[in-house]
């Protein structure tokens, strides 16, 4: 097996291992606003370092845009099944036109995890797609991209939408005479409320996340406004108590600098990691729901061989000449039916490894987060207690 | 409000409520413990810094040295016995007067009138007042009186017209203000604690704490014996209310003045001074038309300066009283974002340690539930943050009622000029028409009798409206005095408080009061604490 080198998420360094070493490091950098208006979007240059043999060269760069990450996600998500597909940021139609720069920095730092994510993963860094993804020039790309979204008619970046033509599936079967059917796998059950459930209470902590972020930033703005009233009054009430106010706004002004930095740093490493651990729990929901497809065809076609089997014996004694066509019938039926048994069978497989591994990397992304979450706190608590101390003997020459 | 020289002044600053008082109290004891003797010594040593701002920032209140004996914590008791530095006795100050508002009963009033039962209700509130001064009758007296809302715009009316030209501080509202919606028991809260810290601001007014329409209404049990208004003919006949001292200077001068002259000392009211007010009015037209030079004007260009620099600095003391609300809010919400984030996170590590399959999981619900816990905490120091901030920054707010109570003063001093000014004109018509009779008659020989009645008359009304005006002048003169008296104090005690409120404001958010409390933990182990903390990625110390 290839050993990789596992990418820290969100960044984009080069290999340290000597050269003789097998890697395939990608990064995800430059975004640029192209087109005007309704067509405006952004195009990220995507820079690949590797040495693979089934890559072109060691080094590579190509524009990419948002739709090209939504056709290699869709593609990884059809070709494996099981596998939880790393999530992707929110297509998001009405931010699209502010375009801020911070919800470009936000994007740029998603799909940079997205890409390297699958670089790091086993099975899916040997994705014939991803090396498209890589390398192929952009007409291609483009021609790849409006192909799919041609052909299929489900929309690709709608992983819900997938889940609700499972569920009316089913219900459809129970609206039908036949039992729903589904897995009676105690340990799955739980995995499935496991997931569900995590997903509720990961996106009220986001929320609350976000919130906060939104609360640095009120209380870094009324400090600059409070700064600036404070050294107003400072400027007309003049001598030493003017000093003193004077003294007092510029500090605060100071530190409405220091809460706009430390609400960015809480939004990009404590608010982002969290609203990406809930894309990535609704990734795996989407893997669930391609496992139960799988489960459902599955019985499907093994109810339908058994009919089959009962009718072909049904002809065999009666001697009909329509024996011939209904054994070709049945070795076809049986050979799908295997087919259908294996792709379930390695849905099982894959999900298993996937969860504990999911399980382990999640541990690892949220202790980061929650110890910078930790560290920014610290800093900002020091920062501002600091600040207002260096204030302290100001003001004693200021009264005295 | 506008407090004395340092910690002479045990509560000038009185209008904590008997809770707040306690919370203080608490703090207080500890500070003083931990710190030390307080001492204005070298300013190397943070700690006796700390001491000297303390001691300046929270002069001890007279509600600590009642409640010292109710602190049942034993370390405190300790401390506190050790380390505290020998304090001046409340009681023995000669100006202490300190009032209490309480007990909100609700009664009913009788409509005389009715033919039915029954009339409107309204709310009367226990007045508790204990003092030294010797208008009171000396140290350590007390008084108790019921007393309603009518009353109190009352004596505030009283005061206004007694003390014309001085910052007499403003009154509570009559009536809520602007879209303010609530329940009557928040509203009964709300005037009680209003009307406590105003009593307590006329209490620290040097010159109103002597009045005599004061003393009346915090000690005279039963309807208060104060006239909604000055009636002149009741002022000279009534012996109820002695006449204000500074009215009429001596005894002398207070039988020469007649009805007239006197009551051109007061301004202009409705009734018997219609037409007083009429003659005013046009006297304020025609020196805003500029088309008669008013005989008297405003002279002191220093007290015009010093107008113009009070409106400039209202505005920004306007705008700072804003901001600080404003900033009081961030801080509150950012507490509170961060507990629902701690209490969100809480809810995950019940989750995950519930449904724990691998390892990975369970490490994950101890990192999850440290951070929940940072954040609980983060989320009190702000609450607490918060608290002392509110208390601190609300002497900006404070100081626009004094500003309110200046343009009183100064509106005084513009009426009172009004008045000279009217009467000065009314003196030269006077004048000329004497003038112009006296010209007329002489032409006749031998007088004309009705014409020397006419003059007589004139002369006569001339001469009292001579001795009007010398009145006016003197009222004139003595609100200047006023005005100035009192800018000058408001310049010194406000350069006084707002020092002492930066101080307290910046020291709180250096090391919030619950930390002091401690006393342990110093500055500097704080802050070192908190490093460690985020290195070792430990929690519960962070904010500990």
């Amino acid at each position: 097996m290839i050993t990789v080198q596992r990418s820290v998420s969100g960044s984009s360094q080069s290999p340290r291992s000597p050269s003789s070493q097998p890697f395939l490091s990608v990064s995800v950098t430059d975004p640029v606003k192209l087109g005007n208006g309704v067509q405006a979007y952004i195009s990220y240059r995507v820079i690949t370092k590797t040495n693979f043999p089934e890559y072109q060269g060691p080094e590579k760069i190509v524009i990419r845009r948002y739709s090209d990450f939504v056709w290699l996600r869709d593609r990884l998500f059809e070709k494996y099944k099981g596998i939880f597909i790393p999530p992707l940021p929110e297509k998001s139609a009405v931010e699209k036109f502010r375009f801020s720069a911070e919800f470009i920095e936000m994007r740029r730092q998603a799909l940079d995890i997205f890409v390297n994510r699958i670089a790091s993963h086993q099975e899916l860094q040997q994705s014939e797609d991803l090396r498209t993804f890589l390398q192929a020039d952009e007409e291609m790309m483009e021609r790849l991209r409006s192909h799919e979204t041609g052909i299929f008619k489900k929309k690709p970046a709608d992983l819900m939408q997938i889940f609700k033509d499972v569920q009316s599936r089913v219900s459809d079967v129970v609206l039908g005479k036949e039992k729903p059917v589904e897995e009676s796998n105690p340990e799955y059950e739980k995995l499935k409320n496991y997931v569900f459930e995590l997903e509720n209470h990961l996106a009220e902590a986001q929320k609350h996340a976000y919130r906060l972020v939104k609360r640095h930033r009120e209380l870094g703005q009324s400090l600059s406004d409070f700064g600036k009233a404070a050294k107003l009054l400072g400027a007309c009430e003049g001598n030493a108590l003017g000093k003193a106010f004077s003294e007092l706004g510029a500090k605060s002004e100071t530190l409405s600098i220091k809460l706009q930095k430390e609400a960015h740093q809480l939004l990009m490493s404590f608010e982002e990691p969290l609203k990406d651990y809930v894309r990535a729990v609704q990734s795996i929901k989407a893997t669930i729901a391609e496992r139960a497809n799988a489960f459902r065809q599955q019985c499907e076609l093994a109810e339908t061989i058994k009919l089959k089997e009962i009718n072909l014996d049904k002809l065999m004694l009666t001697r009909s000449d329509k024996v011939g066509e209904a054994e070709i019938e049945y070795k076809e039926l049986k050979a799908a039916s295997e087919e259908a048994t294996n792709r379930f069978e390695t849905i099982v497989r894959l999900m298993n490894e996937e969860i504990v591994r999911f399980q382990e990397q999640k541990t690892v992304d949220m202790g980061i987060a929650f110890h910078e979450f930790a560290k920014g706190q610290a800093r900002l608590a020091n920062g501002i207690a600091d600040a207002w101390r260096s204030l302290l003997p100001k003001l004693e020459v200021c009264s005295s | 409000m506008m407090s004395h020289e340092n910690h002479g002044d045990e509560d000038a600053s009185g209008y904590a409520d008997l809770r707040e008082s306690r919370d203080e109290m608490e703090s207080l004891a500890l500070d003083d413990s931990s710190n030390g003797p307080a001492s204005s010594s070298s300013l190397t040593d943070r700690q006796s810094r700390r001491t000297a701002f303390n001691s300046i920032l929270e002069p001890p209140s007279y509600a600590e040295a009642i409640f010292t004996s109710f602190d049942s914590s034993s370390s405190n008791g300790f401390h506190r016995n050790q380390n505290l530095p020998p304090r001046p006795d409340p009681f023995s100050h000669s100006d202490f007067l300190r009032i209490w508002v309480s007990d909100p009963r609700k009664e009913q009033e009788l409509a005389a009138n009715s033919l039915v039962p029954g009339g409107t209700t309204y709310y009367t509130y226990l007045i508790t007042t204990r003092t030294n001064l010797p208008e009171y009758g000396g140290p350590g007296s007390e008084f108790s009186v019921r007393r309603r809302f009518k009353d109190v715009v009352t004596l505030s009316d009283r005061l206004s017209e007694s003390y014309r030209g001085f910052f007499v501080p403003i009154r509570p509202d009559k009536s809520l203000v602007d879209s303010q919606v609530m329940q009557m028991g928040q509203f009964v809260e709300q005037r009680r604690s209003a009307l406590e810290k105003y009593l307590n601001r006329l209490a620290s007014h040097p010159a109103v704490q002597k009045s005599e329409e004061l003393r009346v209404f915090l000690v005279v049990k039963g309807k208060l014996p104060l006239a909604k208004s000055i009636d002149v003919a009741s002022r000279m006949l009534d012996g109820a209310v002695r006449l204000p001292k500074q009215l009429l200077g001596d005894a002398a001068a207070a039988a020469a003045a007649t009805v007239e002259a006197s009551q051109a000392t007061q301004p202009a009211r409705g009734g018997r001074d219609l037409l007083r007010m009429l003659r005013e009015l046009k006297q304020s037209v025609a020196n805003d038309w500029g088309r008669v030079k008013p005989l008297v004007v405003e002279e002191d260009k220093e007290f015009l300066e010093r107008k113009e620099w009070l409106v400039e600095f209202e505005h920004h003391l306007s705008n700072i009283s804003k901001e600080a609300e404003t900033l009081v809010k961030a801080q509150q919400d950012t507490g509170e974002t961060m507990g629902e984030l701690g209490l969100a996170f809480v809810k995950l590590t019940n989750f995950e340690t519930e449904e724990a399959i691998l390892d990975s999981q369970r490490v994950r619900a101890t990192d999850m539930k440290n951070l929940a816990t940072a954040a609980v905490k983060a989320s009190r120091l702000y609450r607490e943050l918060n608290a002392q901030t509110v208390k601190h920054l609300d002497k900006l707010h404070e100081y626009l009622g004094v500003m309110l109570a200046a343009n009183g003063a100064f509106s005084d001093r513009s009426s009172a000029l009004l008045t000279v000014q009217t009467l000065s004109s009314d003196l030269v018509s006077l004048q000329s028409r004497i003038e112009k009779l006296e010209a007329a008659s002489s032409k006749i020989f031998g007088g004309d009798r009705s014409r020397m009645r006419k003059i007589e008359d004139l002369k006569e009304t001339a001469r009292v409206t001579e001795d009007a005006k010398s009145c006016a002048v003197r009222e004139y003169e003595r609100i200047k005095d006023n005005n100035r008296d009192e800018l000058e104090r408001f310049d010194k005690e406000r350069h006084i408080d707002f020092m002492d409120m930066l101080k307290g404001f910046v020291l709180n958010q250096v090391t919030p009061r619950r930390w002091q409390m401690r006393g342990r933990i110093s500055q500097r182990k704080l802050s070192d604490m908190l490093e460690m903390a985020a290195e070792n990625f430990g929690f519960e110390l962070l904010f500990s």
